[in-house]
């Protein structure tokens, strides 16, 4: 797997990286292993000279539930760590797709059970019969593997099950 | 017009947790505003075509949720459910959008608009019949969405703009769905290929109005601002004809009994719009403000 190339700059300046660390350690509550900066939600983080905390985060999916948690952990995440003046807000463009996973966050999802999206987000898809690259069982390893269904335990991931193994898994899917 | 003398979020906010939020200044739009996209404002036209979008996406996620424990399988409650979220998501941004042209939240928008005062076209609105009607509303929903949110990708308003590349690779998840079954049930058993074909009859009448153009679009997409809705009529006919010939099926020809105009738009509706809204509303009406 090559790193994903879309670059989510830290902020530069320390005390604005200080309140970045802050807000890193908020987890996506559908996947407590992956933080929002591992899913590539936290967009950016910027500090004012009074001190007021500007927060942007980026939906993965449009109806996704779990966004105004995530909105509200790092809220409280800053308050917690003393910042007074915390701003989160929800931002669309430019659109978030799976590259901007980070490589730590694909592994982490992979130990937790869920095979990470394969390949990168594509263009519309061409054609209306969509070619599906095989996915491999993060279990076992294995490409003996079939969709079960498109739509699994959320709107970001596909059910599979591997033939060898037997075993269940989600798939995040391409986005 | 409706909401406006109301307070629907005096209820204190619900933040998950056992965490008190007390001392905390919450941001305005941490209060139930969906997402911000840009945070602009719309003008009155541009709201007007936002509130056809985001009425069309709530009226089908409304549809869909329906389905939820009443699919043929397990999988398909978990599919029509997921796609009637995205289609949830997109509607809360179009709708947020359209209401900042008024002052009025997107839940205003929702739940306190009588049906004369909704946008949203026929098709939308036609009840789920069995699921080979489901389908068939779905392909050539979710076909017209992708041709749409890929155009509108490339409008000059930044939040339609973002919304659109947002949505469309979503309704692309939604199009490849709706052409799997579509394929399956058509290639099924002799009753499941009957029961697809009746639906794709009763489906067609609704696909003219999608693409119907009028004033305020055309003064929109000469901005370029909105889509021109004719425009997308030959992409969109492309890919059905490529899925239909994929299924063996024949599109229906010649003049069907009625074609759905363009009511939609400006408010005039089927009998099915009615009971639709009183179901989705009931809640917000009874519990004014509530808050969960």
């Amino acid at each position: 797997m090559r790193e994903a190339s879309v670059a989510r700059p830290l902020p530069d300046d320390p005390a604005a990286r200080r309140a970045w660390d802050v807000a890193a350690t908020v987890t996506d509550p559908e996947i407590p292993v992956l933080t929002i900066e591992d899913l590539g939600v936290l967009r950016s983080v910027d500090l004012g000279d009074d001190g007021a905390v500007r927060v942007q985060l980026t939906p993965t999916y449009s109806g996704c539930p779990a966004m105004e948690a995530m909105r509200d952990d790092v809220l409280l995440a800053l308050t917690h760590a003393g910042y007074a003046d915390v701003r989160v807000d929800l931002v669309l463009a430019p659109a978030w797709t799976t590259d901007w996973m980070s490589e730590a966050g694909k592994q982490k999802l992979r130990r937790y059970g869920i095979q990470a999206p394969t390949g990168n987000a594509p263009a519309r898809g061409s054609g209306p019969v969509r070619l599906q690259l095989a996915v491999k069982c993060p279990r076992c390893d294995s490409l003996n593997t079939r969709e079960l269904a498109r739509f699994g335990s959320t709107s970001c991931k596909a059910l599979y099950e591997c033939r060898d193994c037997l075993e269940p898994f989600d798939y995040f899917k391409v986005l | 017009m409706s909401g406006a003398d109301l307070d629907p979020h005096g209820g204190q906010l619900d933040v998950h947790g056992d965490v008190s939020v007390d001392e905390v200044e919450l941001a305005e739009e941490l209060a139930g505003a969906g997402i911000t996209g840009t945070g602009a404002t719309a003008s009155a036209d541009a709201a007007e075509y936002a509130l056809r979008l985001g009425d069309d996406a709530l009226v089908l996620a409304q549809q869909l949720g329906m389905w939820i424990a009443r699919a043929p399988e397990l999988e398909e409650d978990v599919a029509l459910g997921n796609i009637g979220l995205d289609l949830i998501g997109h509607a809360r941004s179009l709708l947020h959008y359209a209401g900042t042209a008024s002052g009025r939240r997107e839940d205003d928008l929702a739940y306190w608009r009588d049906e004369r005062e909704w946008r949203n076209a026929w098709l939308f609105e036609q009840p789920n019949g069995d699921f080979a009607h489901t389908i068939a509303r779905q392909l050539v929903a979710a076909t017209y969405l992708v041709e749409l949110y890929a155009a509108l990708a490339e409008s000059t308003d930044p939040t339609l703009a973002a919304i659109a590349a947002k949505a469309v690779k979503e309704v692309d998840y939604h199009r490849d769905h709706a052409t799997q079954w579509t394929l399956r049930l058509a290639g099924g058993t002799e009753e499941s290929r009957r029961r697809m074909t009746v639906a794709i009859a009763d489906t067609w009448p609704y696909i003219d109005e999608l693409f119907v153009d009028d004033e305020l679009v055309e003064h929109l997409a000469a901005e370029g601002v909105a889509v021109l809705p004719s425009s997308l009529r030959p992409a969109f006919d492309a890919v059905i004809d490529a899925v239909m010939a994929e299924a063996e099926l024949e599109p229906p020809t010649g003049r069907t009994a009625f074609v759905a105009s363009g009511g939609g738009r400006r408010g005039s509706h089927t009998e099915h719009l009615g009971p639709l809204l009183a179901e989705m509303q009931v809640l917000a009406r009874q519990h004014p403000g509530a808050s969960w």
